[in-house]
This record gives C-alpha cells, sequence and structure tokens, in this order.
C-alpha cells in the first residue's frame, strides 16, 4: 500500500464558454521517505493535481472524476470538514513565495506554537520547545533568539527555511512542495533542496515536488512524472525519464534544457504538438547594414560605471543614506560578440544594463560607444546613441503596451526617430512580425492575444526596427517556459550571426550563458569581480564567488543527450 | 494586397463588436437587472432632456404662451378657468411642470457632465503629471490635493459663486451663473480623479514598456499620453460616473441655496426650491415631480457606476 495514490484524476474548471480539463486521468503514486517530482511546462496541470490533493482547488474547479488515497483510505470525497482535518496534519503544503506564505504581524514562535498546538496534544511550553526545535533542524542559526523575530527580519531563503519548518509542525506524512525554490537564489535553492531531501529521508515523508525546472528533479528527486497538457506523458525512475525518454514530448522537453557541460550549436526545435514556429532572421540580413571589418574592435565600453540609489531619504543632505547599486564596474563589449553578464538577484546587473541603455544617468564614470562618450549629456544619452542600440526586456507580459496594437507597438522605435514613415514603415513591420515568425498579419492584433514566447517574439521585432548595432538582453527568458526558451534563444543566435549583432546578455542562469555568450563577467553585490572567456570561466573560474556559483550549478549529466546539436 | 488587408481589418472590426458583445463586463450587464434597470432609466432621462423641445407640450419659458390663469392647476386635472389640463400640473405662474422638469433635467445634466469633464480634465492631468514626474511636483500637487479635501465641496463652490457674483456685471448674472456652477463643481471634485490617477501611474510607470518607450527616447509627454494613459482610464470610468451622481446632487443642492442656476433657467434644484414654497399649502406637485426626478437620475446613475465598478474588477468577478 502506497502512501499516497492518484488514479484516474481528472480536475475540470467549468467556465462560461467552455469546461476547461486541467488534469485529465493522472496516475501518481508516493512512498515513504520518496520525493516524486512533478515536472511539466505552465499549463500543464502540475499545480492542479497539488491543489486537488489538499482539497484546495480555486472554484469554480472540481474532481471530475478518479480516486485520491490516502493510507489506502479515499480522501478526494470527503467533505470540507473532515477535510481540513487532515489538511495541515496528514499532508501540509511548501508554496513558492515565502514572503506572503508568511504572517507579517506575528513572530515566527507565534505562528509555530500555534501551528503545533492546532495539530498535538502539546502544552505551550512543551510547543515552544519544538518550534525552537524546528527552527534548528530547518537550520537556521540561533534558533532560541530568531524564533522571537518577525518573518521580515528573515531573508528569502531563511523565511522559506520557517515555511518548512512551518510545514513540519504537525509531523506530516505527505509534504506538497509547489515549486520552493523558484523564488530564490541558486545558493539558497540548492539549501533548500538539500534541505527536503534530508528531511524526506529523516522523517519518512513522501513529498510531490512540483517544478519546471528540470535541474531540480534531476539533483533531487527520486521518481518523476512528465505532464503536458494536463495529461500524464511519462512517469518512472528519475534516472530513467531523464536518461532514456521514452515519449516524444519527454524527449524534446529534455533536448530543449540548456547544459553546462555541452556548447550547442543551436537549441534542437520542440517538434511535439505541432508548436514549431518558422523564423527566419537570415532574411533580414540582405537589407542590414552590416560590416564584419570592425569586428573584434570594442563597441561599448564601461569605463568605471557607478550607481548610487538613495536609500533612506532626508531633507538634510548629510543624512540621507545610499546604497551602491554598481561599484565602478569597468568592462568592454566588442564589436559582433555576445557579452554575458550573470550574479544573483541584486548583484546590480540589470542596473548595468540600464546605465548603458540610458534608462539610469551615470553617478560616476562613462560609457563610451565607438569611443564617444554617451553618457556626458545632461538631458540623458544622444538620439543618434539611441537608434543604434535596443532592448528586450525580461517580462514579455509587461513589455508589451496592453492597449496598443502590435503594428504600433513594432513602428514606435522607428517611427520616433523619422527613420521610415508610411507605406516603407509598414512593409519593415510586416517583414519583421514575419521573420520572426508571427506573420504580418499579427500586426493587426492587441498583446493579450499572444503566449508568452510570441510576445517575445513582439519585442524582438520591435527591437529589430531601428536596425540597431547593438542588443541589451535582460533575462530575455527567465520567464518563458524552457520549450518556448529554446526558440528564443535560437532567434537571438541568428541575430548575432545573420545580422552581426553586438549583445549584452544578462542571465542568473548559468546554462544559458554557456550557451550564448562569447565572454562573461561575473557581478556580486555590484562590484564586477571577474570577466573572461565563456570556456575559460567554466573550464577554470579565478574568483572564489565564480567557483562558488559553479559549483551550484546543476550538473544534469542524467539527461539524454538525444538530438543534441553540439558546436 | 490592400483588398486583402482591408478585409481583414473589416472582419477584425466586426469580430471586435462580437467580443465585445461577449466580453465579461457586457455578460455581467445583460445579466445584472440593476445595471439594466438603471441604465434604461438614465438613457430615458438623458433622451427626454436632449428632446426636450420636441417632447415639452408647452415652452415654459416663453412669456407669450403663459397664462396666468393656468396657475396652481393640480396634476391631470382641468384647470377650473380656462379648462386646460397638465400631465403633472401647473406651478404659480401657470408653467407646465412637465415641461419645466424637461428643460431642468437639461439644465442639470449639462451642468453634471460638463463639471465632471472639467474635473476629470483637472484631475486627470495633475495626476499623471504627479504619478510619472514623481518628487517634489508630486509633492505640490498631493499636497494641494489634500488641502482641497479640507474644504467641503459646497463652500468651494459657494466661494467660487460668491467671487463670480463680485467681479461679474450684473446684466450677465443670469448668463453666467450656469458656467459658474460647472467651475465651481468641477473645481471641487478633481481631487479624486488626481488620486486614482496618479495611484494607477505609479503602477503603470514601472512597467517595462515605459522602459521601453524611454529607452528610444520618447518625451515624458508622449509617454504619458500615449502609453499610460490609455492603461489607466478604467478606474477614472468608474469615478467619472459616480461623480456625475455627485455633480447633480452638488448642482441641484447649489441651485436649491439659491445660488445656482436663476428661476429664469431652472434646474431641477431651483424648480425643488421654488416648489418648497407651495409644499405646505396644498400644492404638492410643483415640488414633488422636480424631487423625484432628481432622485431617479442620480439614484440611476450612482447605482450604474456601482455595478461598473464590481464588474472591471476582476476580483469581485
Amino acid at each position: 500500500m502506497s502512501l499516497l495514490e492518484i488514479e484516474n484524476l481528472t480536475v475540470e474548471f467549468p467556465t462560461r464558454r467552455k469546461t476547461f480539463v486541467a488534469v485529465k486521468d493522472a496516475h501518481l503514486t508516493v512512498e515513504p521517505g520518496q520525493i516524486h517530482g512533478l515536472v511539466g511546462e505552465s499549463g500543464a496541470g502540475k499545480s492542479t493535481i497539488g491543489a486537488a490533493v489538499m482539497g484546495l482547488l480555486e472554484r469554480p474547479g472540481r474532481i471530475a472524476g478518479g480516486l485520491i488515497r490516502f493510507r489506502g483510505e479515499e480522501i478526494s470525497g470527503l467533505d470540507a470538514e473532515a477535510m481540513q482535518a487532515l489538511r495541515g496534519k496528514k499532508i501540509s503544503m511548501i508554496f513558492q513565495d515565502p514572503l506572503t506564505s508568511l504572517n507579517p504581524l506575528f513572530t515566527v514562535k507565534q505562528q509555530l506554537v500555534e501551528t503545533i498546538r492546532a495539530h498535538l496534544d502539546l502544552s505551550e511550553d512543551a510547543a515552544e520547545t519544538r518550534a525552537v526545535e524546528l527552527i534548528e533542524r530547518v537550520g537556521i542559526p540561533n534558533p532560541q533568539e530568531r524564533v522571537n523575530q518577525y518573518p521580515h527580519q528573515f531573508s528569502g531563503g531563511m523565511r522559506q527555511r520557517v515555511v518548512i519548518a512551518l510545514a513540519l509542525c504537525s509531523e506530516p506524512d505527505v509534504i506538497i512542495a509547489d515549486e520552493p525554490t523558484t523564488a530564490l537564489d541558486v545558493s539558497i535553492q540548492a539549501q533548500i533542496l538539500d534541505l527536503i531531501k534530508e528531511l524526506a529521508r529523516e522523517r519518512q515523508v513522501g513529498v510531490i515536488l512540483i517544478t519546471h525546472d528540470m535541474g531540480v528533479i534531476a539533483d533531487t528527486t527520486d521518481k518523476v512524472t512528465v505532464m503536458y497538457q494536463g495529461e500524464v506523458v511519462e512517469s518512472g525512475a528519475t534516472a530513467d525519464v531523464l536518461g532514456r525518454p521514452q515519449h516524444p514530448y519527454t524527449k524534446s522537453l529534455i533536448a530543449a534544457v540548456p547544459r553546462p557541460t555541452i556548447k550547442l550549436a543551436r537549441f534542437p526545435l520542440i517538434s511535439y504538438g505541432g508548436r514549431v514556429t518558422e523564423f527566419h532572421i537570415e532574411d533580414l540580413a540582405r537589407s542590414w547594414p552590416t560590416d564584419a571589418s570592425e569586428r573584434g574592435k570594442p563597441l561599448i565600453e564601461a569605463d568605471g560605471i557607478t550607481k548610487t540609489f538613495l536609500s533612506k531619504g532626508a531633507i538634510l543632505p548629510s543624512r540621507r543614506q545610499y546604497f551602491t547599486a554598481v561599484d565602478q564596474a569597468r568592462f568592454e563589449i566588442r564589436q559582433g560578440e555576445v557579452f554575458g553578464l550573470v550574479g544573483e538577484s541584486g548583484s546590480g546587473k540589470s542596473t548595468i544594463a540600464r546605465m548603458i541603455a540610458g534608462l539610469y544617468p551615470v553617478d560616476g564614470g562613462a560609457v563610451r560607444y565607438r569611443g564617444q562618450d554617451v553618457t556626458a549629456g545632461k538631458s540623458g544619452v544622444p538620439d543618434w546613441y539611441r537608434r543604434e542600440i535596443q532592448m528586450i526586456f525580461q517580462d514579455p507580459y509587461s513589455s508589451l503596451n496592453p492597449r496598443m496594437r502590435v503594428d504600433s507597438i513594432v513602428a514606435e522605435p522607428a517611427r520616433h526617430h523619422g527613420i521610415l514613415s508610411g507605406p516603407a514603415l509598414k512593409a519593415r513591420v510586416d517583414e519583421l512580425l514575419d521573420r520572426v515568425g508571427l506573420g504580418a498579419e499579427a500586426g493587426l492584433k492587441y498583446p493579450h492575444e499572444f503566449s508568452g514566447g510570441q510576445r517575445q517574439r513582439i519585442s524582438i521585432a520591435r527591437a529589430l526596427a531601428t536596425q540597431p548595432k547593438f542588443l541589451i538582453c535582460d533575462e530575455p527568458t527567465s520567464a518563458l517556459d524552457v520549450s518556448i526558451q529554446a526558440q528564443i534563444l535560437n532567434i537571438l543566435k541568428d541575430l548575432q550571426e545573420h545580422l552581426n549583432l553586438t549583445m549584452l546578455f544578462i542571465s542568473h542562469d548559468l546554462p544559458v550563458v554557456r550557451q550564448m555568450c562569447d565572454r562573461v563577467g561575473v557581478m556580486k553585490d555590484g562590484q564586477l569581480v571577474e570577466v573572461a572567456e565563456t570556456e575559460t570561466l567554466f573550464s577554470a573560474p579565478q574568483h572564489p564567488y565564480t567557483q562558488h556559483l559553479l559549483s551550484l550549478m546543476p550538473r544534469l549529466d542524467g539527461l539524454s543527450n538525444e538530438g543534441l546539436n553540439v558546436a | 494586397m490592400t483588398d486583402n488587408s482591408n478585409t481583414v481589418q473589416a472582419e477584425r472590426a466586426r469580430s471586435r463588436i462580437a467580443m465585445a458583445w461577449d466580453s465579461d463586463v457586457a455578460h455581467s450587464f445583460r445579466r445584472s437587472p440593476v445595471a439594466l434597470l438603471s441604465s434604461t432609466v438614465v438613457l430615458l432621462l438623458v433622451l427626454s432632456a436632449i428632446f426636450a423641445p420636441l417632447i415639452a407640450p408647452h415652452d415654459p419659458f416663453n412669456p407669450a404662451t403663459l397664462n396666468l390663469m393656468n396657475g396652481f392647476t393640480p396634476p391631470g386635472e382641468a384647470n377650473m378657468f380656462t379648462g386646460d389640463s397638465f400631465l403633472l400640473g401647473t406651478d404659480d405662474q401657470g408653467r407646465d411642470v412637465f415641461s419645466t422638469i424637461l428643460y431642468g433635467l437639461r439644465i442639470s445634466l449639462f451642468v453634471g457632465f460638463a463639471a465632471v469633464a472639467l474635473a476629470l480634465v483637472i484631475g486627470v492631468t495633475l495626476g499623471l503629471i504627479a504619478g510619472y514626474v514623481g518628487g517634489l511636483t508630486e509633492t505640490i500637487i498631493m499636497r494641494v490635493a489634500d488641502v482641497q479635501l479640507t474644504f467641503p465641496a459646497i463652500l468651494v463652490a459657494m466661494l467660487i459663486f460668491g467671487i463670480a457674483k463680485g467681479i461679474t456685471p450684473p446684466e450677465y448674472r443670469d448668463q453666467m451663473a450656469i458656467w459658474v456652477l460647472i467651475l465651481a463643481i468641477g473645481l471641487s471634485d478633481w481631487v479624486q480623479f488626481a488620486r486614482v490617477v496618479r495611484g494607477a501611474t505609479l503602477v503603470e510607470r514601472s512597467k517595462e514598456y515605459v522602459q521601453a518607450a524611454r529607452l528610444i527616447g520618447r518625451s515624458s509627454f508622449a509617454i504619458m499620453l500615449r502609453h499610460i494613459l490609455p492603461n489607466v482610464l478604467s478606474p477614472v470610468l468608474v469615478i467619472a460616473t459616480i461623480s456625475l451622481a455627485l455633480a447633480i446632487i452638488a448642482e441641484a443642492t447649489l441651485s436649491f441655496l439659491g445660488v445656482g442656476a436663476p428661476p429664469t433657467e431652472p434646474s431641477l434644484g431651483t424648480l425643488i426650491r421654488i416648489g418648497q414654497g407651495f409644499l405646505f399649502s396644498g400644492e404638492w406637485w410643483i415640488l414633488f415631480f422636480p424631487a423625484l426626478t432628481l432622485l431617479a437620475l442620480a439614484l440611476s446613475v450612482n447605482l450604474l457606476g456601482d455595478w461598473l465598478r464590481d464588474a472591471l474588477n476582476p476580483r469581485l468577478r
């Protein structure tokens, strides 16, 4: 008898227009002490399974068929009251965002004691002792003191530890962890995953780990279930599924994962579910003014650029406090290369991008473009420079004005700079939309009619409208699914190859950086600690922080290499 | 090619109407009895105000058509001297109450719409500037707004009215009255617009599409107008609707107090003021019907605004 069995589970969301089937005929079993990964792209139905087990389906969702059994006993048909007794006590949950799953008005101890006493028959004192033990167990230093602090006094990773302690309060048999490390930096992610692994072994808890990240699956789970559009496509021991995928979807998904160890010429196209979108960047090259002779010469020089932000305002200048986001960063970007910037959140990567783009004025140092200082002017960077650079943003849902039609969005840069107008502008817009694989008729629609990946193509089309020489990509794929990421990265590779574009590529994802960049700079707390050729950096990192970052990178050795186009 | 894209465009225009009909807001409208009823009432009142000259059986402002003998005719009864009969009766000067209501409605609605339009333009402009520019500009605008809120709207309106009365020559006073009303109500109503637009602008301004526009070097003015404004308009629509009801009531209040529309061009408020003198002498209809119209108008507009707020708020759906 398994700890948790899910059989033929179907979950539906009836809406006014049609019934949406979020999960269809899903099977899953969890054994004590085992971590079962549930992996898939957005909309695959992984979180819905977690919510169904917890009895926390959001209205109007309902279980339309199938069974959920806990220790052989059916729980899917239980009423709200019986479910509440089970939820939290025998099955508990860890959510993605540690900030919103803790109550900011209570100390950690109060929250833990309340939860412990709700589930276990303990006195106040015994519950407090237990709370301290739990805090110590999840690896928070000085548990005696820290337990009396409020959630805002903890960092993101420490907060997620508190959430895990909270989930352990009732001594549950099953823990459902829904993207528990997605909001955290790599170094913290590894620690949290190790903690979950240890706890599962030590307490014989069954864990369902819901994630979109193949690296997390490979490093953490014993078994894995792959989902695609509500259906389970493949299930088995993690090493088997990742090393010898059987289903075509699993194969294409694994092939799309950027590897830290092998550099690919191009990412394989996802060939499952008819989602291949053709794009033809090379066709743009015919009308693109390129000059390969300058290749290798410095295009952008950041000469000790510094940015400080006001962290505490005051009327008296002497009492104001500043925070240095970027401290004298010095590097150059050569023509035709992709220069990567990596670092954890808050390290100042995006601030550098914004200074180069002219969105933030520099507080010290200068940015030079082809030897000319573009940051010297009082009123921002000069217009001729703006024409030469463009940017692709992180969040495809906020980077396009929802009230503007796609053709005006793409046309705006060229129209603003007076490069093209009338029929010539329309022809350029149609051509760009066509070349990025959307088709000219996409111009007549509004952004909300497109998916995340398609929106990012619109962003790329907009960035190309002025025929820029230099492109800044600020985490261009971190909000996208891995298969969509592969397509967007291919487009960016084409831009460099066929149009000879120079790029600044910012990412926190080391495998992606290895695939994309020629040279890489590593940022830590506003300092540029190391700059090196990508291959050199990955094979022989010099700075201790770079070595630390690389050691945390998932190896992904167990993943099948089928269908990869190695460079 | 052009033909083709024209048909595509026409098709999209058609499907846009279909989409609007099928949208969640339209759906909630069709299913809400309150929304249907109140919008019917508002539409009926607005249309009858617009077409007042065609509908009204009498012209209450043409002394040549008035007969003092017709004064105080009760609703539906024949006058004892002339034998004329009036649907809602007549006032002391023999004016048909139904006709005066139609014309009064015109004034009330005109003042209401114009005052809201003024408040909207001032409030949205200042709110956008405060939210987008920030810093000292924002502090000054929002503190002015705070100060404005410490005065009751009626007080501000009476103040403006008093000043206007002092500086306009007496012979223009009646003509100016309507415009002064609009100015007075509009100036006391802009704060809500400014506050809501500032808040929404702060949210929009941090989005990446605004960064993208700044990157290509668009001016702050163009970004505010082309990019941010269209995205902050839905809460403005809700406030405008609710403000319309408030503006109509404010106009009625001022006119009732005698500082609004003059008796020669009476609004609903003026009619109520005239009517209240006769309430206790038995001629109830002179007060009752204008008051009922005002109530129906203000209530319907308010309910419509409430419904709109709920319908546009995805969290309440």
